[in-house]
Order: C-alpha cells, then sequence, then structure tokens
C-alpha cells in the first residue's frame, strides 16, 4: 500500500489520496476509509466496535482525584493561594490537586449563564 | 434556488424559515456549551441546559393578537443553576455538572416542574412565579425586621400588593444513588406519576413521589464485563400507553418492553432491527449503526431513530425494517477514517418530530441542521449562523458538495467545520418554532407568516 501522509488536519484529504483510495476498494467508500484506517494503525482490533471500545465509553469523562490530597488543599487554602492546576490536570501530584475552583472555568452558582445574559435579537 | 412553497399550507410542508430570536453568549466559556433544549407541553416555555450545569428557561411573550406579524418572540424566564461538580469520593472519581437532559411535566396548577438530569443525580425543579407581596406588617418593619413592640400604637391589616415578577426555581425532589453508570435518558411516563432513567447497562423506574427507591426494569450487565458488546444509548416511555417503552443500543437496535410482561424487562416484546449485508460490514458499520436518539412520534404509532449518517423512521407494527429513511449527511462515509480519528464519529446527534409528525428535524456538521418532509419527501439544509443571517430574514437553504466540480454558493465537503455541530434541536408541540442549539448560542425560529 503506498505511505499515507501524516495529515496535519485530519479533515482533509489531498487529492493525491483520494486517487488512491478510489484506485484501491474503489466499489465502496466506506470499505476505502478502513482500509485507511488499517494502514495508519495496523495494530487496530481484530473486533471492529467491540469490548475495549465499550469499556472506555463506560468510563467516559473520568477524571480522578486524591481525596486526602484535595482535603489538605481546601484546609491550605485558608491561610495561602494554591498553585492554580497546570493545564495537563491529569497530572495531579503535591500542591496540583484539581479543586472545584481550578476545573475548566469554575464560576459561582450566583453568576447567571451568559445565555440568559446574552443579546437577544 | 430557494424553494418556492406555499407558506399558507400549515404544516404539511417545509416552509420558509426565518430567524427571530438568537441568544448568544458572549465569552466561549466551556461552562456555556448547551446540552440540552427542550420545549414544555405548551411550547410557552422552552429550557436549555448547559455544561456548567445551569438551566436557562425562556418565555414566549404572548401575542399581541392584533398586530400578529409574527407569534411572540422568547426572552429569558428564569436561570439557576441545577447540578453542581461532584466528587464519589470512594472511586476517586469527578462527577460532571453538565445537563444531560431536561424533561418537563404537563401543568398541573401554577407552576411548572422538570426534570433535568446530569450522570449521576435526577432533580426536580419547581418553578413559580411570585407578583405580589405582602406588605402592612404590624409587628414587623419592611426589611424584616421586627418592631419594638412598644413602639405599636396601631393595628392595620396587611396587604398584598403588586411587585416586579420574580421567578423562583426550588429542587423538590432528588433522585439520587441509582446510577452506576452515566445516565443518557430521562422520559415521564403518560401516567405522570412515573418516569425512568437509563444509563450505559440499566433503566430504573421511579415514582415522582418517592426519591429513595426506584425499581430496575432493564439490565443488561453481562455477568463477565469482558462479554460485554453493546450498551443503551437511549430510552423513552410510549407516549400514550403507560405500559410500553423503547430503548435504543449501540449496535443499531432498538427494543420495545411492555412492563406488564414481567417485573424486569430484560425479555423485549419487540426488537427492531435492520437487516444488514455482512459483505458490506466494514471497521465502521457498528460505530455508525450506534443508535444516539430515539423518540416516539405524537401519535405514537412511530418512532424515530438516529444514527451518525441517517434518520430511520419505525412502524411499531413492523420490526424488521424502518419504514423510512433518511440521508441526513450521505456525503461523509468517505470521511470515516478522518472522523474516527478525530472522534467525531461518535457525536451524538438528537433528532425530533414537529407536531403534527408531518416533518423530521436533526443537526448536522458546520452548524447546518436538516429537516426532512414525510410527505412530499422533500428536505432542506438550513444554517445557524450569526454571519449569514439579520434578524427576520429568511433562511437560505444550504447545499453541500460531496464532490465534483461545486456549483456557487455550494460548500464542499473539505471545507466544513467539525467543530460547530448542532447536536440538540428542539420543535414547537403545536406551531412552527424551533430551537437549534450550535455549541455555545441557541438558535430560534418560526416559519414565515404572511
Amino acid at each position: 500500500m503506498s505511505q499515507k501522509q501524516e495529515e496535519e488536519n485530519p479533515t482533509e484529504e489531498t487529492g493525491e489520496e483520494k486517487q488512491d483510495t478510489q484506485e484501491k476498494e474503489g466499489v465502496l467508500p466506506e470499505k476505502a476509509e478502513e482500509a485507511k484506517l488499517k494502514a495508519k494503525y495496523p495494530s487496530l482490533g481484530q473486533k471492529p466496535g467491540g469490548s475495549d471500545f465499550l469499556m472506555k465509553r463506560l468510563q467516559k469523562g473520568q477524571k480522578y482525584f486524591d481525596s486526602g490530597d484535595y482535603n489538605m488543599a481546601k484546609a491550605k487554602m485558608k491561610n495561602k493561594q494554591l498553585p492554580s492546576a497546570g493545564p495537563d490536570k491529569n497530572l495531579v501530584t503535591g500542591d496540583h490537586i484539581p479543586t472545584p475552583q481550578d476545573l475548566p472555568q469554575r464560576k459561582s452558582s450566583l453568576v447567571t449563564s451568559k445565555l440568559a445574559g446574552g443579546q437577544v435579537e | 434556488q430557494l424553494l418556492q412553497l406555499n407558506s399558507r399550507k400549515i404544516n404539511n410542508s417545509i416552509k420558509k424559515w426565518r430567524r427571530t430570536n438568537v441568544f448568544f453568549v458572549y465569552f466561549n466559556y466551556t461552562a456555556d456549551i448547551i446540552s440540552t433544549v427542550e420545549f414544555n407541553h405548551s411550547g410557552e416555555l422552552l429550557a436549555t441546559g448547559d455544561k456548567g450545569g445551569r438551566v436557562v428557561i425562556f418565555q414566549q411573550e404572548q401575542e399581541n393578537k392584533i398586530q400578529s406579524h409574527s407569534r411572540g418572540e422568547y426572552n429569558v424566564y428564569s436561570t439557576f443553576q441545577s447540578h453542581e461538580p461532584e466528587f464519589d469520593y470512594l472511586k476517586s472519581l469527578e462527577i460532571e455538572e453538565k445537563i444531560n437532559k431536561i424533561r418537563w411535566l404537563p401543568q398541573k396548577n401554577a407552576a411548572q416542574f422538570l426534570l433535568s438530569t446530569n450522570d449521576k443525580t435526577i432533580k426536580l425543579w419547581k418553578i413559580s412565579e411570585r407578583d405580589k407581596r405582602p406588605e402592612g406588617y404590624n409587628l414587623k418593619e419592611e426589611d424584616g425586621r421586627y418592631r419594638d413592640p412598644t413602639t405599636v400604637t396601631t393595628l392595620r391589616v396587611p396587604v398584598f400588593r403588586p411587585m416586579d415578577l420574580m421567578v423562583e426555581a426550588s429542587p423538590r425532589r432528588i433522585f439520587a444513588n441509582a446510577h452506576t453508570y452515566h445516565i443518557n435518558s430521562i422520559s415521564i411516563n403518560s401516567d405522570y406519576e412515573t418516569y425512568l432513567s437509563a444509563d450505559d447497562l440499566r433503566i430504573n423506574l421511579w415514582h415522582l413521589e418517592i426519591t429513595d427507591r426506584s425499581f430496575n426494569i432493564v439490565d443488561i450487565k453481562p455477568a463477565n464485563m469482558e462479554e460485554l458488546t453493546e450498551v443503551i444509548t437511549a430510552a423513552e416511555f410510549h407516549p400514550n400507553s403507560c405500559n410500553t417503552f423503547v430503548y435504543s443500543s449501540s449496535k443499531g437496535t432498538i427494543r420495545l418492553c411492555d412492563m406488564r410482561a414481567s417485573a424486569l424487562c430484560d425479555r423485549h416484546s419487540k426488537l427492531f432491527e435492520e437487516p444488514e449485508d455482512p459483505s458490506n460490514r466494514s471497521f465502521f458499520s457498528e460505530i455508525i449503526s450506534s443508535i444516539s436518539d430515539v423518540k416516539f412520534s405524537h401519535s405514537g404509532r412511530y418512532m424515530m431513530t438516529r444514527d451518525y449518517l441517517s434518520v430511520k423512521i419505525w412502524d411499531l407494527n413492523m420490526e424488521n425494517r424502518p419504514v423510512e429513511t433518511y440521508q441526513v449527511h450521505e456525503y461523509l462515509r468517505s470521511k470515516l477514517c478522518s472522523l474516527y480519528e478525530n472522534d467525531c464519529i461518535f457525536d451524538k446527534f438528537e433528532c425530533c418530530w414537529n407536531g403534527s409528525d408531518s416533518v423530521v428535524m436533526t443537526g448536522s456538521y458546520n452548524n447546518f441542521f436538516r429537516m426532512f418532509d414525510r410527505n412530499t419527501k422533500r428536505d432542506i439544509t438550513l444554517e445557524a449562523s450569526r454571519e449569514n443571517n439579520k434578524p427576520r430574514t429568511v433562511l437560505k437553504p444550504r447545499k453541500v458538495c460531496a464532490s465534483g466540480k461545486r456549483k456557487k454558493d455550494e460548500i464542499s465537503v473539505d471545507s466544513l467545520d467539525f467543530n460547530k455541530k448542532i447536536l440538540h434541536t428542539a420543535w414547537h408541540p403545536k406551531e412552527n418554532i424551533i430551537a437549534v442549539a450550535t455549541t455555545n448560542n441557541l438558535y430560534i425560529f418560526q416559519d414565515k407568516v404572511n
């Protein structure tokens, strides 16, 4: 199979690639896409959409935290400012703890939704 | 080209649509991503839930019958924080406050009630109006402080005086701790006493008055999780038969269950599945067949399912195939590899019926949304975007060019913006008014009235 270029923007296809896939499995676009995927990721599981994929779905969006660190940090926060959590929140050690305040754009409950305050045209 | 339609034929054809309200969010806060949109039973109220756990309710202006150029516009009525982020200490997990679904109860008295749910907890909210307040107490000042009784020399009768309308939301019931997995659906029964909540593997039946107990009615968790092959993706009660509900799966099947048959509805009464040619099967087949939404028609005779590329209408009397299939964006079939890589193939689009069940609507990418007229078999693609539309202008139909020479005004597949997805849409139960949610903005369109 001809080499596939590393796509910078995955949603764009170069003209070259289009030609390749049309030559290959021109019958069904879906099968052509599958061939493309397998070429990129040869180790992709035998079983399409199988158990691994579902297990990942069941655990979607889980973020882990250490309750001990979290409570220690809460106590500490009364005295001093915590360093805010870094961009990679999965790396939680020591002082870099995701507190409710640090997690994505936390706002207090009293602030109304921007949708409510937004412009009506 | 614009579709030429007789706009007097209400409900029987796709109309020209124009924008009435657009609600803008000024800053692109993650917390403001709209995650659900739902009209109430009269259509007077429209609720939205967002990723930050907030609910915003819009109310339709009362029409001025004399100058009815248009039906009333929607204005903000109430906003409240429904869910807060939580931590599950036992499993060291964060529980998102994102509102997955809102469902309204039919109105029984002056107050309005709705159910809102995040991944784990369902709440019943009461929304009530206050437009009067008592004044003239003998023992209290107006600000609430108690007066010195010795200074009271006369008696008066407190009276109610009008005040600026205040809309209050209060949580009346909290239904918690019944779901191990993430709740994807809630549906209120036609008996208006019970409702179901569904997560990836289980469906529970609740009574609206009882929060400390629920009945498990479907459980598809295998004894050995290694044998897991499908999950529940959506569930809904039948609009008229209080014993009937359906649930859809990640494998593209829909099961109809009758609660009279047994307490645990693991064995379906009907199984709806479209046969597939095995030679057409690919790595993507199962993923794109996964049903992201299921909705009964208002009549209760049909149900609609949305999978990644199409909308299907099923007759409840026929299990072996849908009666109608509408392609939403078939041109994406040759993009599945990229869509798998950027996770878009897992996007969960919803779908909805119009009030008379003659037109169905669903969202797509590039802020496009699609309507299919079941009677005329015509379809239309429209765009919800700030740039192209001033208020009250008629929406221009869009067209995507799948391949070959692109005509003027057509958009090529490769220039579609896959970050601009319309997952949530809602149709007013009685009128041709639709609510369309882009990532951060809510658009309300109504059809052109002469």
